[in-house]
This record gives structure tokens, C-alpha cells and sequence, in this order.
């Protein structure tokens, strides 16, 4: 059935439906108020958070904000290099924010921030086993997210490029591969850094995209979560109507018969 | 008796609970965005009130910031 609509067009993971394609991360921001405005501005409907030791004093809570907002929560391992800290985490978000939703975080190297393949796989599947809905941040590497897929994972998500880079999709290629074997949906996660980036995840196939840095370290958040939101929206209308093929030579879009000659 | 709290140790009357801990923190009553851990177990919420903290525990007290 075609879709003309984004409104008509949800994305389901684990049996949940969400009207918006676009996932937020909370992260970056420089106020709470401005990250209120970022989600308002995002049509977002489901946001991470992270978990950090409390310190005596703090400021208002983001929970509260986020309630407020209407949105759900996806809780993430950020800052975890080991299986055993990122199972911990999960259970410890578990029980904070009453979800089973889990962005599995497990990170290799602390500069470049990508993640470490064997560590992710294993704790993705004791979380699995644990009841989870685990939806791992993965590197573009189509055999390791067939693997995250085979272990129980409820979506997979590929970066585009490291956490907080701006590059892009640096090899569209690979996620390409990804989503044409993926059973499961497909969240490119990490590296989007304008509105163009969102929609060319979304005409190569993906169901969804996750920003966070590029709408909440922009000047102006909640412009740049209108643009990145308008850009998933684009991005998923363009891959639903099916683009043209590429071609070599021109082909007349005007009919080369019946022209006048003098 | 002595337990560590983030990792700095925090002198507590014996036969504290988790929540007598959380009121000493400023941590309000439900708690919602706040998870605890001891010795890297995870403290249900609902045990909260009669969970007591042994001498030379490792407790880790979470919250939700901004993140991800």
C-alpha cells in the first residue's frame, strides 16, 4: 500500500508503535529547558538517558522534564567498556525508570568511542535472557548485527560514524547490507550531524534514526530538531515511493515527439 | 560503621537502611530516575525500607542525567 503519510506509517519495535521515526538522545544539551524545546521541536517520542552516580545538590530532575514531555524513556549503558558493567547498568536503569528498554552501550576505546563486538554480543545476550528489549548501539558491521539479530536483540543500531563526530554515514554501503538482511528494525545511531544526514539513513532503508549531538550541541536545538525531523520525514517518503534508477545519459522528461520544426 | 557511598566513605549508625541512606542524600521519597546497588547487586526499590547496609558495603547511588 503506498504511504503518502508519515502519520500512517509508524515504527514498531518489540511490538510497540511510535509515531515518530526520529529517536532523541537527551545528551548535549546546555539547559533542561532547551532540551524540552529539542524534544518538542523533534516530534520525538522516545528519548535515552544515562544513569551516573548522584551528587549532593542536584538540580532539577530530567525525569520530571521528560514525564512532562510525554515521552518514553530508553535508558542507556553509556560509558560502559565491559560486559559485566553494561548488564549491571541495564539492571540498575531496570529498576530507576521502570522499563525493560535498554540501549546497550559497551565501548572500546575511549577516543574513537566505538563499540567493543565481542563484549556487546555477550551482554546483549544475557539481556535477552534477562527479559530485556535490547536495542544495541553496533559498529556498520552487517555480521555482527545479523549475530545481535540472532541472539534475541529487538532492533539493531548501526552508527553512521563515532558518537558525536558529525561525519555522516561514512559507508552507506554497509548499512545498506545491514538493512536489506535485517529482520529486525534498523535505528542508525551515532555520526548524523545536519538534516541531510537523518534523511539519507532513511532513503537507504533504515526505520529510524537516533540523533542526539547534532540537534543538542546545534546553536539552535530546537530549529536544527525541526530540520533533522523533517529530514527523517523526507528521507522515509523518498525510500516508500521508490527513487528513480541512476543513469548515465540524459533521459528527456519532456516527450521527444511532435517537436515543431522551422 | 563505615560503608562506601560513590566510592567516598560515609560513617552511618548501624542498622541503616538503603532509604535511611537516601534520606542523608537528599534522595525525595519515590525515588523514580534513582537506582542502588550493593556490592554490584541491584536493590529493588521495594526493599528499600528494610534492606540495612552492612559494615564495609559498596554502595553505588544512581540518577538519571542527561545522556545518550
Amino acid at each position: 500500500m503506498a504511504v503518502t503519510d508519515v502519520t500512517t506509517d509508524p515504527l514498531v519495535i518489540a511490538g510497540r508503535e511510535l509515531g515518530s521515526r526520529l529517536l532523541l538522545g537527551t545528551g548535549g544539551f546546555r539547559s533542561l529547558e532547551a532540551m524540552a524545546a529539542g524534544i518538542g521541536a523533534s516530534g520525538t517520542e522516545l528519548v535515552t538517558v544515562a544513569l551516573r552516580r548522584i551528587e549532593p545538590g542536584a538540580r532539577g530532575s530530567i525525569v520530571d522534564v521528560l514525564d512532562r514531555a510525554g515521552v518514553q524513556l530508553l535508558p542507556n549503558t553509556a560509558g560502559c567498556f565491559t560486559a559485566r558493567d553494561a548488564v549491571l547498568t541495564a539492571r540498575l536503569a531496570r529498576e530507576a525508570f521502570a522499563t525493560d528498554w535498554v540501549k546497550l552501550e559497551v565501548i572500546g576505546n575511549d577516543r574513537t568511542l566505538l563499540p567493543d563486538a565481542p563484549a556487546l554480543l555477550e551482554a546483549a545476550e544475557q539481556l535477552v535472557d534477562e527479559g530485556f528489549v535490547v536495542l544495541p548501539y553496533t559498529n556498520d558491521d552487517p555480521i555482527l548485527a545479523r549475530r545481535l539479530e540472532d541472539v534475541g536483540c529487538a532492533a539493531v543500531m548501526p552508527l553512521g560514524s563515532p558518537i558525536g563526530s558529525g561525519m555522516g554515514l561514512l559507508n552507506p554501503y554497509n548499512l545498506r547490507l545491514i538493512v536489506e538482511h535485517a529482520q529486525v528494525p534498523v535505528v542508525l545511531d551515532a555520526g548524523v550531524g545536519t538534516a541531510s544526514d537523518g534523511a539519507l539513513a532513511m532513503e537507504l532503508g533504515c526505520d529510524a534514526v537516533l540523533c542526539a549531538s547534532a540537534i543538542s550541541r546545534a546553536a539552535d536545538p530546537a530549529a536544527m530538531a525541526r530540520a533533522v525531523r523533517l529530514g527523517v520525514e523526507g528521507g522515509r517518503l523518498a525510500f516508500r515511493a521508490g527513487r528513480i534508477p541512476r543513469r548515465l545519459y540524459a533521459q528527456a522528461s519532456t516527450p521527444e515527439s511532435g517537436v515543431a520544426e522551422f | 560503621m563505615t560503608v562506601l557511598v560513590n566510592g567516598e566513605p560515609h560513617e552511618l549508625a548501624p542498622g541503616t537502611t538503603v532509604r535511611g541512606l537516601l534520606d542523608a542524600l537528599d534522595v525525595p521519597g519515590g525515588g523514580r530516575g534513582v537506582a542502588v546497588a550493593i556490592d554490584a547487586e541491584v536493590v529493588p526499590r521495594t526493599v528499600w525500607e528494610t534492606t540495612e547496609l552492612d559494615d564495609g558495603a559498596r554502595v553505588e547511588v544512581l540518577r538519571a542525567i542527561q545522556g545518550g
